[in-house]
Order: structure tokens, then C-alpha cells, then sequence
């Protein structure tokens, strides 16, 4: 019988599907149920963030990092504002740092919410979706509490914080921390001894240690696969040395182990959480140099100094000294980083940003090469991917 | 800057004379400038000479200076896991003259080149795949470039008559407005001119 060649089929995925994560174009050549290669077509969302910013002073470029990656959007101005702050050489208040580590746990909580309950409703769960969201809800109050935004917060910006936390915010957020560890376990309690989702998580999408490093793969990916990395120990920022917390890790590397790492991750955010409240030091929340932060408002009714600073620094903006970093800070997703470079004006001269997700998408070939057509799924959802700042 | 950095350094200007321009350090973070036929060797030394381990490619990306010789600047940000530190890399090169890609030696530079050629317009030899990544099918021109308007060329909608996305030259109702601030005086500095203070401190003083 003479062999006949099939050509695979192609199978367009998205850019409208539910189990896609936004909008991501993602064309599969199958071989039968097979995958034998993946090619995402990202960039539906992109909308020139990198050069908005350079026509945009320092302080306006602030709020673009938080449609970056929308459902963290605090970690992502973290990064902004320490490479900043780096620029300037300016030293943020002990009050402004713990404000900030207190908010990127928030964050980071808020985050692992989204990613691990819709990962489980792209699975076949759908109830840890409801319960996960009423809690993010919660987050998304303590946000709008702090900086008057649900979403996007414009909270941190480079000298500090944009508001001091309002009387009785943490004691609320105390009483949050207390009864949240019983919906963490309400949420493990459907799906880490669930069979359906064994079944559809473990053993897929395996990566290994040196994988992740030579597709640079980072966060919770790179702990799954067990690699005890974590820019908060390794490389601290923001008073991170002063906590005491662990990070998780998984031997396993799949779907399943990406899940539990991240399942641990928001109980020792939590641990951060609490101990940043009983130790929030008191002070300034943002730097007193009057060259980058503006002035408290009832001080410009009186002083003609701080009138001038207040209308210098929200017309022209601070000038930052020409030179260049590359500051990263752990964000929920993975390795954020702001390679910032600065020729001495009000402006940045170039502003790029590192989104861990782009590299997670990159190696979705790789990761999904051999797998069925609903593995790609379950391997997309684990890798916690968000289009806004994939597409920039 | 740590005494990893410094070891590094040393290694390779010694060592890797030919392939380093020159190493400079700066806010502690340590850059090695190279030429383009000289980066896949370089990056392949960092990435497996035992005293080096730069094993993560975290970023690659550009620069573009339109007044400079060659314009473009191409960096690549490493990291090593094993020695916790950072180092970039920098070589310049222009519109016409392709970088050897680094695939071969680290895949997370695929799609990071295939961005980098999207947005400047930097070519990359070698490469297994250099399509554009972030803008959309049949874009023209390369956005992040300096002399690439800020509002774009052309701008999409639906048509009705003819039932599809149609692209028309970019119409602005109002003129695209860019304050310039910077002011011809002194402008905002920490100190005042003359201020003996003004002085900036020592290089090995801020690195800390």
C-alpha cells in the first residue's frame, strides 16, 4: 500500500476563546489530537506603552505599569519606582518601604487568586472562581481605600507612596488575614486532591531547572520546577531582608506543581502581610526631597517655596541624571524588570519593560510540543499569562 | 558592586580581550561592550565558563540614538542564578548591518530578537524565525524608533460600506501637542551651580 502523507492539521486558537487569557492567537499544527508545534501570534493587545512613556515625564509614566499587567498592578509600578529611585539616588522612608511591601503582598495575593481559580475553571472547576473573586474583591476594597482606584492604583510612584494609609486600613486588612487561610483551604479542598484535576494537571507540561533558565522562565514557573529563586531573598528590595518568610518549591516541574507553589506562595504572602502591619514604623511616606515628591497641600497655602516645587514638579517634572539601570522586582507572574534609561531631561530617553509572561509565551511551543489539544489549555492557564503586558 | 562582578571583569579583559571593547560600572551594575561578529562567542563564554555561569537571558533590547555613528545600541541583560549577579552586554550597530542572532545559545532569544527587529529594526543573521511579533500583519515601519511619529502613520476602522477593517492615513482632530518644559535656565537640580556641594560624588562611592 503506498504511504500516504498527511498534512497536519491547522488549528486556529483564539483570538477570541475563553481559555485563551485575552486575546492570544494561538496556531496549532495537529497531528491528530497531537500538538506538533505551537505558534502564538501575540501583539492584538499591544499599544505602544514603551514609547508613550518616553514622551511622558517620570511621574506620568507611572500609570501606564499598571495597565501592564492588570491584575498586579502594583508590583508592576514597584519596579518603575525603584529603578527610578536608583536614578536619583534618592532613599524611599522605612514607612513608604513597608507600605509597599504590604501592598505588592496584597497584590500578590490578588493575583494568585485570578490565575489559580480560572486555571481551575479552564480545567472543569468552576466553583473556586466564585469563591476566589469575592476575596480579590476584598483586595481590590483595601486598593481603593489606599489610593482611591480599584485597579489601577498609580500607588507607588518613585519617592515613595501616593497617600499615607487611612486610620483603621489595617486593622481591616489584619481581620482580612485572619479569615482568608480558611478560603485558601476551601479552595485546596476542591482541588488538591481533586482526581479530575490530577488527572488534567500532573505530568503535564513538564520543564525542567535548565529549561527554565534557557528560556528564561521565571517566578513560580522556575520555583515549580525546583529552582529556590526568588528576587525578594536573592536580591532585596524595599526592606524585603527584614521579613521572615519562605519560598516554595516544587521537584515536579508540571501544571500541578505550578499550582502549589502558588497555592503556598499567597499563605507566605500573608505571613509578609502581617508582619509588615505589626511593624509598620512611623513617618514619611514619601521622600521629604522636595526636588522629586511634592509638598502636603496645607504647606503650599503658606509657603511660597512649596507652591513653586508643587507647580515645577507637576508641569516639568524632576529631572533624572543621565544614566542607565535595569531594575527588576519579583511580581506575582515572575522576573519584572524596567531597563531605564535616562539622558538628564524630565523624560525618559528609553523605558524597557520585561514582562515575565512574554518569555512564559514564548516557550508554549516547547512546553506544549507532544501534548493533546486540551494539555495546551491546562499548560497556558499554569503558566499565569496576561496579555497586557505580553503586548505592551 | 560585588566582588563577583569584579571577577568577572577581570576575567574578561584579560581573558576575552578581543571580544570586549571595554567594561564600564555604573549605579553597580556592571556593562561589557562588544562588537557584533564577537557576541554569540561572548555570550557563550558567559554563559559556560565556570567562573562566569551567566546562564539566564533575561532581556534583550535596544537603544536608538539617530545622531550617533551607528545608532542603534543592542543589549542584552544576563543573569547568573548561581552568583546572584547581573552584567549587560551592549554593542552598536546600524540599520544595515545584521547582529548574529544568539539563539543558538540561549532559546529565550527568540522572540526577544524577533521584538527587538520589530521595534528598531535591527536585523539579526542567523535567526530561525525573524517575523514581526507585536504589531500587526503588514505593519510598515519600525514604531520605536526616535524619528517614528509618536501618533503613528496610518489608523484602522470599520467600514461599513465595504464590510471590513479598512487603514486610512492618520487623521488628528486637534494637533498633537509636546510641551517642552525643559527650560532654558538651570532647571530642577539638586544643588545650585558653583555650589561646591553640586559636585557628583565618586564613582566607587555610589556603587555602595
Amino acid at each position: 500500500m503506498a504511504e500516504n502523507h498527511i498534512k497536519p492539521l491547522t488549528l486556529n486558537f483564539g483570538p477570541q476563546h475563553p481559555a485563551a487569557h485575552g486575546v492570544l492567537r494561538l496556531v496549532l499544527e495537529m497531528e491528530g489530537e497531537v500538538i506538533e508545534r505551537a505558534d502564538p501570534h501575540i501583539g492584538l493587545l499591544h499599544r505602544g506603552t514603551e514609547k508613550l512613556i518616553e514622551y511622558k515625564t517620570y511621574l506620568q509614566a507611572v500609570p501606564y505599569f499598571d495597565r501592564l499587567d492588570y491584575v498586579s498592578p502594583m508590583n508592576q509600578e514597584h519596579g518603575f519606582a525603584l529603578g527610578v529611585e536608583k536614578l536619583l539616588d534618592i532613599e524611599v522612608p522605612k514607612r513608604a518601604q513597608y507600605i509597599r511591601v504590604l501592598y505588592s503582598e496584597l497584590t500578590r495575593i490578588a493575583n494568585h487568586l485570578l490565575n489559580l481559580t480560572t486555571f481551575a475553571i479552564d480545567v472543569g472547576a468552576m466553583t473556586p472562581l466564585l469563591w476566589g473573586f469575592e476575596e480579590r474583591e476584598k483586595i481590590m476594597e483595601f486598593y481603593e481605600r489606599a489610593s482611591g482606584a480599584r485597579l489601577h492604583a498609580a500607588y507607588f510612584r518613585p519617592g515613595g507612596v501616593t497617600y499615607d494609609l487611612p486610620a483603621g486600613l489595617m486593622d481591616d486588612i489584619i481581620a482580612w488575614t485572619e479569615h482568608f487561610p480558611t478560603i485558601i483551604d476551601d479552595i485546596e479542598g476542591l482541588l488538591t486532591e481533586n482526581r479530575i484535576f490530577k488527572q488534567r494537571t500532573v505530568d503535564i507540561g513538564v520543564i525542567s531547572i535548565e529549561d527554565c533558565q534557557n528560556w528564561g522562565l521565571t517566578g513560580p514557573v522556575m520555583r515549580a520546577s525546583g529552582l529556590p529563586w526568588d528576587l525578594r531573598k536573592s536580591q532585596p528590595y524595599d526592606s524585603y531582608e527584614e521579613f521572615d518568610f519562605d519560598i516554595p518549591i516544587s521537584k515536579d516541574g508540571d501544571c500541578y506543581a505550578r499550582y502549589l507553589v502558588r497555592v503556598e506562595e499567597m499563605r507566605q504572602s500573608l505571613k509578609i502581610i502581617k508582619q509588615a502591619i505589626e511593624r509598620m514604623p512611623d513617618g514619611p511616606f514619601k521622600t521629604e526631597d522636595r526636588k522629586v515628591s511634592a509638598p502636603p497641600r496645607a504647606e503650599m497655602k503658606r509657603s511660597m517655596e512649596a507652591l513653586i516645587h508643587h507647580f515645577k514638579l507637576y508641569t516639568e517634572g524632576y529631572h533624572v541624571p543621565a544614566g542607565e539601570t535595569y531594575t527588576a522586582v519579583e511580581a506575582p507572574k515572575g522576573e519584572f524588570a524596567v531597563y531605564l534609561v535616562s539622558d538628564g531631561t524630565n523624560k525618559p530617553y528609553r523605558c524597557k519593560i520585561r514582562a515575565p509572561g512574554f518569555l512564559f509565551m514564548q516557550a508554549m511551543d516547547f512546553m506544549c510540543r507532544g501534548h493533546l489539544l486540551a494539555d495546551s489549555v491546562a499548560i497556558l492557564g499554569s503558566l499565569d499569562v496576561v496579555f497586557g503586558e505580553i503586548d505592551r | 558592586m560585588s566582588q563577583h562582578l569584579k571577577d568577572v571583569e577581570d576575567i574578561l579583559t584579560q581573558q576575552r580581550a578581543d571580544d570586549v571593547v571595554r567594561t564600564e560600572t555604573r549605579l553597580g551594575e556592571l556593562m561589557i561592550w562588544t562588537r557584533p561578529q564577537s557576541i554569540v562567542r561572548l555570550l557563550t563564554f558567559l554563559r559556560d565558563d565556570a567562573s562566569c555561569l551567566f546562564k539566564m537571558l533575561v532581556d534583550v533590547t535596544a537603544v536608538d540614538y539617530p545622531e550617533a555613528e551607528e545608532r542603534f545600541e543592542v543589549v542584552y541583560n544576563l543573569m547568573s542564578t548561581k552568583n546572584n549577579t547581573r552584567i549587560r552586554v551592549k554593542l552598536t550597530t546600524d540599520e544595515e548591518n545584521p547582529v548574529p542572532s544568539v539563539v543558538p545559545v540561549f532559546s529565550a532569544a527568540n522572540w526577544l530578537e524577533r521584538e527587538v527587529w520589530d521595534m528598531f529594526g535591527i536585523m539579526f543573521s542567523g535567526h530561525p524565525d525573524l517575523r514581526r511579533i507585536l504589531t500587526d500583519y503588514g505593519f510598515e515601519g519600525h514604531p520605536l524608533r526616535k524619528d517614528f511619529p509618536l501618533t503613528g502613520y496610518v489608523e484602522v476602522r470599520y467600514d461599513e460600506d465595504q464590510k471590513r477593517v479598512i487603514y486610512e492615513p492618520v487623521k488628528l482632530t486637534q494637533d498633537f501637542r509636546s510641551f517642552d518644559f525643559l527650560s532654558p535656565w538651570e532647571g530642577m537640580t539638586k544643588h545650585l551651580p558653583g555650589d561646591e556641594k553640586a559636585e557628583t560624588p565618586e564613582e566607587g562611592a555610589q556603587n555602595g
